[in-house]
């Protein structure tokens, strides 16, 4: 198997608009970089377009962290996107397709969930949001 | 701001090419042009062909689904063509499956599909 050298770590800001296209390009290249295939790749640029949008329309700031991880041989990308906005008050009903306090469909976070390998949400009201994604390469 | 969507016309027929990753703001900008277009025009059908983007999220998706009704309200119909096989796959297991916009493989297929539509 080869091995590609990757950045531990990217961390890209979430500020604006603008940076939600940048990091889920980010998102691609990296995962393109680990040997993902397109239909994974689109998987992850497509989560951390639904993760930095979150940030930016609730939190207005935030950042979302890459991170290319090997566990005996078995290749992902963790990404988490942090924010210290409002908070989430109820994680459950944020996590049932269809609800939204935004203008949204609702089917950002629990869609999230279903294209990734591991989803973790952790709020606390008041403080932020952090939420942990990770897809594996198939093999 | 650079327009990042060109809106050509055949005839009664606006076609808007997404060139590129466009950010929410490119989207809904485009909404505003796409209904000013028709109207300016008097278009019958109008096709996003969206063969160039690889991420179609539910913004994205919803703002589309937006400018559709729309442009029905308006008297035109819209397809949007184009959609790559792993963005399809993702915007399923996102839950998004427009079954409100008529969708064709490729531009061509799309025009024919209007056609169809418009006596």
């Amino acid at each position: 198997m080869t091995s590609i050298e990757l950045p531990a770590e990217h961390i890209q800001r979430i500020e604006r608009d603008g940076d939600v296209v940048a990091a889920r390009q980010t998102g691609r290249r990296i995962a393109a970089e680990m040997g993902f295939g397109r239909p994974e790749q689109a998987l992850i640029a497509t989560a951390i377009s639904e993760l930095a949008r979150n940030i930016v329309s609730y939190a207005e700031r935030g950042s979302i962290t890459f991170r290319a991880e090997d566990h005996a041989g078995r290749r992902g990308l963790r990404i988490v996107a942090e924010d210290r906005g409002p908070g989430i008050p109820d994680l459950a009903q944020a996590m049932s397709d269809g609800f939204s306090t935004g203008n949204s469909l609702g089917l950002g976070l629990p869609g999230t969930q279903r294209i990734m390998d591991e989803f973790d949400i952790r709020s606390i009201p008041g403080e932020g949001v952090t939420v942990t994604v990770a897809k594996w390469i198939s093999r | 701001m650079a327009v990042r969507v060109p809106i050509l016309r055949q005839g009664r027929t606006l076609i808007a090419s997404f060139q590129d990753d466009l950010s929410d703001s490119d989207i809904l900008s485009l909404q505003g042009r796409v209904l000013e277009d028709v109207i300016r025009h008097r278009a019958t059908g109008v096709i996003f062909d969206v063969s160039a983007l690889d991420v179609l999220d539910s913004f994205g998706t919803r703002t589309l689904s937006d400018i559709a009704a729309a442009v029905q309200l308006r008297g035109a119909r819209m397809a949007i063509v184009g959609i790559q096989p792993e963005v399809a796959f993702s915007m399923v297991l996102l839950g998004l499956t427009l079954s409100d916009v008529p969708t064709a493989l490729d531009l061509e297929t799309g025009l024919a599909l209007l056609a169809r539509a418009v006596p």
